[in-house]
């Protein structure tokens, strides 16, 4: 496995380590687009009851996708934070069944991106979550600052 | 604290697979919750910083308003996440987060919570979470 600093996107985004403990998996990449998905596993059910996967893992494909569309839409590889992630839940996942998510990068600023997102289980055109986030673009590491 | 009360934060958390994965725990004083998010490898999004993964900062405190809800209302099944808005303040850095939810507002269908979680200092929030959630009885 090459190094995290200098991997090329599409690998970096599976390398960090909750995208990797998750079983993220990248389904497609292009300019401002992303499509990410997780598998469902028993370990990542929400609902013991039914067997639906968590919507924690829901909200971190999303995070992780928007991540993605973000940075695809810039062409390098930068540095961001997310500011805010808005989500709603508009059903619950089909049980036993994982999550894809595609995100829009629809606009970039020199210091913000908008992004949307929407979330599927088995047919694209029938959601599981829409959701809406910003993010602060070329962040510096400041793993100190208070 | 009433028993039935411990009782049903004890179920939710040991039976909902999602809250060992994280390996999320609470501690309780009284009718005053905490959850903590014991810092692991695999809860870190960005490496080189290292930052924790915004994701797993956001499932932890939904969890940690589903467990505060599973004490003031126990007997119900788990609530439905109806929607939720993140705010990130501070890169999560590698090690401990703790969080603590208020019920801003528990009605017959639909309840309002907040959380706020935190690691160094509680005056210094590295994220807060404000969700609505839908309120199930027993069926």
């Amino acid at each position: 496995m090459s190094d995290f600093n200098t991997a090329p996107l599409p690998e970096r985004m599976l390398m960090a380590p909750h995208a990797d403990a998750l079983g993220l998996s990248l389904v497609s990449i292009e300019k401002g687009r992303g499509t990410m998905s997780a598998p469902w596993r028993e370990e990542l059910v929400g609902d013991p009851e039914t067997g639906v996967i968590a919507s924690g893992v829901v909200t971190a494909l999303i995070d992780h996708t928007c991540g993605l569309a973000i940075n695809s839409a810039m062409g390098e590889l930068t540095p961001i934070a997310t500011l805010d992630l808005r989500i709603d839940y508009l059903r619950p996942a089909a049980p036993r069944t994982g999550v894809t998510a595609e995100a829009h990068a629809y606009r970039l600023t020199r210091t913000i991106g908008f992004v949307r997102a929407e979330a599927w289980d088995v047919e694209r055109g029938d959601l599981v979550a829409t959701a809406q986030a910003a993010f602060m673009l070329n962040t510096r590491a400041q793993p100190l600052k208070g | 604290m009433e028993d039935t009360a411990i009782q049903s934060l004890d179920a939710f958390l040991q039976k909902v697979p999602y809250v060992r994965f994280l390996g999320m725990r609470v501690e309780l004083a009284g009718d005053e919750m905490t959850a903590v998010l014991p810092f692991q490898r695999t809860l870190i999004g960005n490496p080189i910083l290292p930052a924790l993964h915004g994701g797993a900062l956001g499932g932890f405190m939904e969890l940690t308003a589903l467990a505060q809800l599973s004490l003031a209302q126990p007997g119900r099944r788990v609530p439905k996440t109806i929607d939720i808005t993140i705010e990130y303040l501070r890169s999560g850095r590698a090690q401990d987060t703790y969080a603590r939810a208020i019920l801003r507002k528990v009605g017959r269908r639909v309840a309002n919570v907040q959380v706020e979680a935190w690691q160094d200092s509680r005056a210094q929030p590295i994220a807060g979470l404000t969700g609505h959630f839908l309120m199930r009885n027993e069926d």
